[in-house]
C-alpha cells in the first residue's frame, strides 16, 4: 500500500466524522436549537470530569468488542449484522453461568463466565458460518433471523428459567463482577469496569492474530479473493466457519462485558441490544483495523454517553447523537463521494485536470 | 366460546399482525427484483408509521373515518422521501447495499424520535390517535352463511387492500413492461443496458416502490396495531417482513402467503391465550417461529430460496 492510499483511508474516516457533526448541527440549526450549545453539552458531557471520562470508556468497552468482531468477518468478506444477537447470548450465557455456580472462588469464576459467554456468541455466529460454508445462504439474512430468534429467546429464558416472572435476574456474585474498586474510586463512582483492559488486550490480539499469523493471513487472503485462496490451497468453507467462530466470540465477549461489567445481571430487552448495531458503526468507521476501531470506539462511546447531557444542560434532545452516528457511517459508507472531492482537489492542484 | 368465534379471532387478528408485512414484503420484492438489497425496511416503516400518526393526529378533527386511510398515503409518501437515502447511496454513491441499509435502520427511530420531541413538546411518544383503522366488516362477503363471519366480518381491511396489492404487484412484475426492465436489471444489469434499458431509472423505480409500499406498512401498522408512535413501534417487523420476501421467493404472491403467515405466527403469540391447545405452548415459539423458518428455507429443506442474481452488486455503467 502506498502513501497515498493510506493516506485517503484516514481521510475518508476524518472528513465522515466532520460532515456528519456538520450534519448534526444543521438538523440542531434548523429545529431551532443551539448547536454550539448542543455540542459543548456533549463534550463536558463525555470528558468533563473523572467520572464521564469513566463513563465515556465504559461505553467503548463492549462496543470495542463487537467491532472487532465485526471486523474478523468483514476482512474475510462476510457481513456479520448479527453482532447483537450473539451479544446478547453472550450476556445471557456469561450471568446465566455466574449465577449457576457461585460456590467458583471469584476471578476464575469471572475468567469461565467470561468463557461461556465467547462461546455463546461463537456457536451463534457459527451456525451462519456453518449454513454459508455448506447451503452457501446468505450470512446476511442468516444472522438477522438469528438476532431475532435470540432475542425472543433471551427473554423468555430471563423470564421462565432464570428467575420466576421476573423482567431481571439476580446479580452475578460479587466476586465475579468486573467492578474494581480502584476503578470506581479512581473516577468518582462511575460504572468504569475492568473490562476497558481486556478490549484493549484484545484489540492488540485480534490485530497480532489478523496480521502476523497463517489463519490471519488466511482469513485475509479469503476476503481479498476466495477463488485464488482456494487455488492456492486454502480451504474456504473452514475459513468461512473459523472468521464466523472468532467473530461471534468476540461479539459474544462483548455482551458479557454487560453481564459481568455494567450492569452485573440481565434484563428482558425491548429490542435489540444497541451495542451490536454501534459496534458495526465503529469498526465501519475504524476501517476493520484494530487501531481504528479504538479510535472510533472512543469516539462513539462519548457521543453516547455526551449525549445524554444534552437534554439537561442545553436543551437539545439525546437522539440528535444517533442522527450523527447514522450520517458519520452514511458518508463511510458513500466514501466514493469523498475520495471523488479528494481526487478532484487534487487534480486541480496539480494543473492535471483538462 | 364456539368454533366459529374461536375462528374468527384466529383469522381476523392473523390479517390484523399480516397487513403491515404484506406491503412491506412487497417493497422489498420490488427493490430486490431490481437489484438492490434493502435491509433498510424496518427503518423506512419507522418513517411511515411515525408520519402517519403525526398526520392521523393533526387532521383526524378533519377528515373523521378517512383518516387513517389518507394517514397510510401520507406514510407511502415519507416512505419514498426516506428510501430516495438508500437509492443515492447505493446507486449513484457506490455505497455498499446492507451498509446503507444498516444506515437507514440506525437513522429512521433516531429522526422519528427527535422529530416527535419537536413536534410534542419534547416527549419522546405521541398521544393515541382518535381515528384508527379497528375492526371492518367488508360488504357483501359477510353475509356469506359461516364463510361470512368468520373470515369478513370484524377483520382488517388494510389486510385486504394488502391483498388486492399483492395481485396488482404480481400483474406489474411479470405482466408489464416495466416489470419485465425490473426483472431483466436486477439478473443481469449490462445485458439490460446493451438492450436501451435505463438500468439507474428502473433501480430508482425499485428503491422508491420498495419506499411507499414499506411507508404504508409501517403507517399501517401504527394506525392498526400500536396505536401512537414511540421507539417501540416498529420492533423487527421490517425484518419480517424481510424474512416473508425471501420465504415468498421474490414473487409478490409467494411474500403476501408468507407475509400472512407470520401475521398469523405472530398473532397466536398475542391471542394465543384464548385458544386451547395454543396456549400450551410457550409463546417463545410462535414468536420465533418467523425467523426460524426463514432461515430453514434458505437453507433449501424446503424447496430452495434464491434471489435475483445480481442482487447486492452495484452496477457501475462503463464508459
Amino acid at each position: 500500500m502506498n502513501n497515498k492510499s493510506k493516506l485517503d483511508n484516514i481521510l475518508v474516516p476524518v472528513f465522515s466524522v466532520i460532515l456528519g457533526l456538520l450534519l448534526g448541527a444543521l438538523i440542531m440549526l434548523v429545529f431551532g436549537y443551539n448547536p454550539v450549545a448542543g455540542y459543548q453539552a456533549m463534550v463536558q458531557g463525555a470528558f468533563g470530569s473523572s467520572f464521564y471520562i469513566g463513563e465515556t470508556l465504559r461505553q467503548a468497552t463492549p462496543l470495542i468488542f463487537t467491532a472487532l468482531g465485526f471486523s474478523v468477518a468483514y476482512t474475510a468478506g462476510f457481513f456479520n449484522i448479527g453482532v447483537a444477537g450473539q451479544a446478547l447470548l453472550g450476556w445471557l450465557f456469561s450471568v446465566w453461568f455466574a449465577l449457576s455456580f457461585p460456590e467458583i472462588p471469584g476471578i476464575i469464576l469471572l475468567f469461565i463466565s467470561l468463557i461461556v459467554g465467547a462461546l455463546a456468541g461463537a456457536l451463534w455466529a457459527g451456525i451462519a458460518g456453518f449454513l454459508r460454508a455448506y447451503f452457501n445462504t446468505s450470512e446476511v439474512i442468516v444472522t438477522i433471523m438469528l438476532n431475532y430468534t435470540a432475542l425472543y429467546t433471551a427473554n423468555y429464558l430471563i423470564r421462565n428459567v432464570l428467575s420466576e416472572s421476573s423482567d431481571t435476574t439476580a446479580r452475578i456474585p460479587e466476586g465475579a463482577s468486573l467492578r474494581w474498586a480502584w476503578l470506581s474510586d479512581l473516577t468518582s463512582n462511575s460504572t468504569l469496569h475492568g473490562g476497558i483492559f481486556l478490549a484493549l488486550i484484545m484489540a492488540v490480539v485480534v490485530w497480532i492474530f489478523m496480521k502476523k499469523t497463517t489463519a490471519g493471513f488466511e482469513i485475509r487472503a479469503v476476503g481479498l479473493n476466495p477463488f485464488a485462496s482456494k487455488y492456492a490451497g486454502m480451504s474456504t468453507k473452514r475459513n468461512i466457519i473459523i472468521s464466523m467462530l472468532i467473530s461471534g466470540s468476540l461479539a459474544g465477549l462483548g455482551g458479557a462485558m454487560e453481564g459481568m461489567g455494567t450492569f452485573q445481571n440481565i434484563f428482558v430487552q425491548g429490542g435489540i441490544p444497541s451495542i451490536g448495531f454501534d459496534g458495526i458503526a465503529v469498526a465501519l468507521l475504524g476501517l476493520g483495523n484494530p487501531v481504528g476501531i479504538l479510535f472510533s470506539a472512543l469516539l462513539f462511546g462519548a457521543l453516547k454517553i455526551g449525549g445524554n447531557s444534552m437534554p439537561l444542560v442545553a436543551d437539545v434532545p439525546t437522539e440528535v447523537v444517533d442522527i450523527v452516528i447514522a450520517s458519520i457511517i452514511f458518508f463511510v459508507g458513500a466514501n466514493y463521494l469523498i475520495r471523488m472531492v479528494v481526487d478532484k482537489r487534487a487534480k486541480l492542484n496539480k494543473g492535471g485536470v483538462k | 366460546m364456539d368454533i366459529i368465534n374461536v375462528l374468527q379471532l384466529v383469522f381476523s387478528s392473523a390479517l390484523v399482525y399480516s397487513a403491515p408485512l404484506i406491503l412491506t414484503a412487497l417493497g422489498g420484492t420490488f427493490s430486490e427484483r431490481s437489484g438492490i438489497v434493502n435491509v433498510g425496511l424496518e427503518g423506512i416503516m419507522v418513517m411511515g408509521a411515525f408520519s402517519s400518526v403525526v398526520f392521523n393526529l393533526t387532521f383526524a378533527s378533519q377528515l373523521g373515518n378517512w383518516t387513517p386511510w389518507v394517514g397510510v398515503v401520507v406514510g407511502g409518501l415519507i416512505g419514498i422521501l426516506f428510501s430516495l437515502i438508500h437509492a443515492v447511496a447505493t446507486i449513484n454513491l457506490r455505497a455498499d447495499h446492507i451498509i446503507s441499509g444498516t444506515v437507514i435502520n440506525l437513522m429512521a427511530p433516531a429522526l422519528a424520535v427527535f422529530l416527535t420531541r419537536v413536534l410534542y413538546d419534547g416527549r419522546g411518544q405521541t398521544d393515541i390517535i382518535s381515528e384508527n383503522f379497528g375492526k371492518a366488516n367488508i360488504p357483501l362477503l359477510e353475509k356469506i352463511p359461516v364463510l361470512g363471519p368468520i373470515f369478513f366480518r370484524g377483520t382488517s381491511a388494510p389486510a385486504f387492500v394488502g391483498i388486492a396489492i399483492a395481485v396488482l404487484c404480481w400483474f406489474v412484475l411479470f405482466k408489464t413492461r416495466f416489470g419485465l426492465r425490473l426483472r431483466a436489471v436486477g439478473e443481469h444489469p449490462q445485458a439490460a443496458d446493451t438492450l436501451g434499458i435505463n438500468v439507474y431509472m428502473t433501480k430508482y423505480a425499485g428503491v422508491l416502490l420498495s419506499g411507499l409500499l414499506g411507508g404504508m406498512g409501517g403507517a399501517i401498522q401504527a394506525q392498526a396495531i400500536s396505536l401512537n408512535f414511540s421507539a417501540s413501534t416498529i420492533a423487527g417487523q421490517g425484518f419480517i417482513a424481510m424474512a416473508a420476501m425471501i420465504f415468498g421467493k421474490w414473487n409478490p404472491l409467494g411474500a403476501m402467503g408468507a407475509a400472512i403467515f407470520f401475521g398469523f405466527a405472530q398473532s397466536l403469540s398475542v391471542i394465543g391465550n384464548y385458544i386451547p391447545i395454543i396456549q400450551d405452548v410457550p409463546s417463545v415459539w410462535l414468536q420465533v417461529a418467523p425467523y426460524l423458518i426463514t432461515i430453514i428455507v434458505l437453507v433449501g429443506v424446503i424447496g430452495k430460496s434464491e434471489g435475483p442474481a445480481a442482487n447486492g452488486k452495484t452496477y457501475i455503467k462503463s464508459k
